[in-house]
């Protein structure tokens, strides 16, 4: 009785982070779905373990229990596999932004030359005009 | 300049180099003084020539950042150049920008001017699961602003300055939040909507982006989309 009021009252409070997360945008949609998508696994499980113990059985596991961690563990090795995935992700799009910022510097760079070469020439050419 | 504003038309798009030249042009033929700003979100053909060699500004993102993202730009364009009025436009020319002077005429009332479907003018309809999405959007959308939305995932609209300047600090990029998102934020806060009744057009070309399998995960996401907006502040 006293696990089952310790394991629910987690799932809760997970619950109620998130939600709180997701109304300050802090969180994105696409995370935030997954997780609360989770949590309406892991709340009822958590107030009646012995709800996975017909589909251990049939997976020839010893208990449910041993069921829901084994899945757990599995779930978040996929979800640090998807964060590996988004990070590289990312990793490439500043990349990109880095080389867009270079040119555009380059360009700018090249074109304040010129514009300096011109104006020096412009004086160049006005002095010789006063001498003569 | 439209009924003495100046205004500025944005257009969001992606590999839409087979239209966007022809859309483009019409807005320019139909719509004379109007600037038109061609958000070119990482496309992979020659959306951004042919839409400079037809007389647009063209601003390229480096990669994609989809609609809200491009829009987003579209709007602190608008708001760093002072213009009076921003229409957003779609790149393949289901938009008639005849309908644009219609918009702009209620801006003086409303601060954001949908161009909707479904409203009496044109037979564009859709079915099933999308369709349902559609009406339960429509309907929580009508009851927050206070008036009928018929199309509330229309990307044709417009935008006066309050609307401009809310819109370049704030734009979702997340799926659907560049329609709904945008529509539940601004009635909240008290900016006034209206609708137009437009009829849509045909695409000039391209591929249209709805199958009837993505329509059932259309419902789904627009469901999830509304009830996170709804808890949002
Ligand atoms: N910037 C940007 N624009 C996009 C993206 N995807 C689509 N668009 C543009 O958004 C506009 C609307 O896209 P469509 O594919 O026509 O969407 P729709 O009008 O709802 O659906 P159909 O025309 O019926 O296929 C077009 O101008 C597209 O070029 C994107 O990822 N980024
Ligand atoms: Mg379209």
């Amino acid at each position: 009785m006293k696990l089952t009021l310790v394991t629910g009252l987690t799932g809760l409070i997970l619950l109620a982070t998130i939600v709180e997360l997701l109304r300050r945008r802090q969180l994105r949609e696409k995370y935030g779905m997954l997780w609360l998508g989770l949590l309406f696994v892991v709340i009822p499980l958590s107030l009646f373990p012995r709800l996975l113990d017909g589909v251990a059985d049939l997976l020839g596991v010893a208990s449910g229990v041993s069921l829901v961690l084994f899945l757990g563990i599995v779930f978040l090795l996929l979800v640090c596999i998807h964060l590996s995935w988004e990070v590289s992700a990312l990793e490439e799009e500043t990349r990109t932004l880095a080389e867009d910022f270079a040119l555009l510097r380059a360009e700018v760079e090249a074109e304040r030359a010129e514009r300096a070469e011109w104006t020096r020439r412009l004086d160049r050419t006005e002095m010789v005009s006063h001498d003569g | 300049m439209v009924n003495g504003k100046r205004l500025l038309i944005i257009i969001p798009a992606l590999n839409e180099a087979a239209s966007i030249g022809d859309v483009v042009g019409e807005i320019r033929g139909e719509l004379p003084g109007v600037d038109v700003l061609v958000v070119d979100d990482g496309s992979t053909d020659h959306t951004a020539a042919v839409a400079a060699a037809a007389g647009a500004r063209v601003a390229r993102l480096p990669y994609n950042l989809g609609v809200g993202g491009a829009m987003r730009l579209g709007y602190r364009y608008a708001h760093d150049h002072d213009y009076d009025v921003a229409v957003q436009v779609d790149a393949d020319g289901q938009h008639d920008p005849r309908y644009v002077p219609k918009l702009v005429d209620l801006l003086d009332d409303y601060d954001l001017v949908i161009g909707a479907r479904f409203a009496g003018e044109g037979e564009y309809t859709v079915r099933g699961p999308r369709r349902w999405a559609m009406g339960m959007l429509s309907l929580v959308l009508s009851g927050l602003a206070g008036t009928t939305l018929t199309d509330t995932t229309s990307g044709f609209r417009a935008a006066n300055r309050r609307m401009i300047e809310m819109f370049a600090r704030w734009y979702p990029a997340e799926y659907l939040g560049d329609t709904v998102e945008t529509l539940v934020h601004a009635a909240r806060r008290g900016y006034r909507i209206q609708q137009v009744p437009v009829a849509m057009r045909r695409r000039m070309a391209g591929t249209p982006s709805h199958s009837p399998a993505r329509a059932m995960i259309y419902l789904g996401r627009a469901v999830a989309v509304l009830t996170l907006a709804l808890i949002r502040r």
